[in-house]
């Protein structure tokens, strides 16, 4: 393991490259920062591309073929573009019990999104989580980093019209 | 290197160390089931179908063969009822793929759902890949019940010159989908 003194060429100007390079120099430069600079990626520009996923493979001389794997196998890091705004479902047993479906069933009915989809105006993307440890609320729901509990389809309808603007 | 005596089967075998219980009791002509096992590859150990018995001290225990070094004073079994239940169980759930060893346990249906009939995630083409043509090719995507074999995106062409891969995969995977997955199509 040498260090690299020549650092490959960011894929464009964007400053925000910058933040990903310093997160790969704080590892070493070395694959064994792949997940690291995953997460610095995905924190940085919302999803990871095929760009910046061939650029982090380069830059820490890993093989594609394992940043595409490592990439694909946690549900933290998404391949696609998110919407502005995020919505957590909890589907975890006590929010499965209390009716975690029929809220799912309620966004697909408003606007259109099932789990792990975003809406055609990029405004929301609707994700479902396992369990986010709130089962004194069930059913709840997470909006923008705010957790909402004792939810029922029709408020939770509203709030995320409201949210969305 | 250190030689190490073993019983496999009630008989006494000699092997060095670091070999494998399968290649050492392939070579004392036990016949042991592998899907995922090539001698060129490092032991990946996901078909379970090299699985043995056992016997350490007082305690017995099923092992992947393919992934288990020989150990000195080792008692190995490898086909008793046990285990033939357990690969026949694996081979059932395997189906409609891997039919060769079908045919050798007896089955012709499945009590499971029936997935893709060209991939069973065995991984030779994966591993092979990485690890005998240098090409990083291939990858598993996704996991748990998503996990499917995947192309890097931009570099699936390499397969047609290369193509290494091809006869280890029975199902016909990588031969029917090279140069036709990409990531954009994907998502």
């Amino acid at each position: 393991m040498c260090p690299q003194t020549v650092r490959n060429e960011a894929p464009s100007d964007d400053k925000r490259w910058k933040i990903i390079n310093a997160t790969m120099r704080r590892n070493g430069d070395d694959s064994h920062a792949l997940i690291e600079t995953l997460h610095s990626v995905q924190e940085t520009f919302g999803y990871l591309d095929d760009v910046a996923l061939s650029y982090v493979a380069k830059s820490l001389r890993t093989p594609l073929s394992r940043v595409y794997g490592v990439a694909t196998f946690y549900h933290f890091f998404t391949l696609k573009p998110q919407g502005e705004h995020s919505c957590v479902v909890c589907t975890g047993t006590a929010c499965h019990i209390k009716g975690a479906q029929a809220l799912l069933s309620a966004i697909k009915g408003s606007f259109g999104v099932a789990p792990g989809e975003t809406t055609a105006d990029n405004k929301l993307s609707v994700i479902s989580a396992r369990c986010i440890g709130s089962c004194g609320l069930a059913p709840a729901v997470v909006i923008d980093g705010n957790v909402m509990g004792n939810l029922s389809p029709q408020t939770l309808v509203a709030r995320v019209e409201r949210e969305i603007g | 290197m250190t030689r190490i005596t073993l019983t496999i089967d009630g008989e006494t075998v000699q092997a060095d160390e670091g070999t494998s219980l399968l290649e050492v009791a392939r070579k004392a002509g036990a016949d042991i089931p592998t899907l995922c096992h090539n001698e060129q590859l490092k032991p990946h150990g996901a078909c379970r179908l090299c699985t043995v018995e056992v016997v350490k001290g007082k305690r017995t225990r099923l092992v992947a063969s393919c992934a288990y070094p020989v150990e000195e004073g080792l008692v190995v079994r490898t086909s008793t009822v046990e285990i033939e239940k357990h690969r026949k169980l694996l081979v059932e759930m395997l189906y409609p793929t891997a039919l060769h060893l079908a045919k050798r346990y007896g089955i012709t249906k499945s009590r499971f759902e029936a997935e893709r009939g060209d991939c069973n995630l065995c991984g030779l083409c994966v591993n092979y890949c990485r690890e005998v043509a240098h090409r990083n090719v291939l990858y598993f995507e996704g996991r748990g019940i998503d996990r499917k074999v995947a192309f890097v995106p931009g570099k699936a062409q390499e397969c047609s010159s290369c193509g290494a891969c091809f006869e280890l995969c029975s199902g016909g995977f990588v031969v029917t989908n090279h140069g036709t997955v990409s990531l954009n199509e994907r998502i």
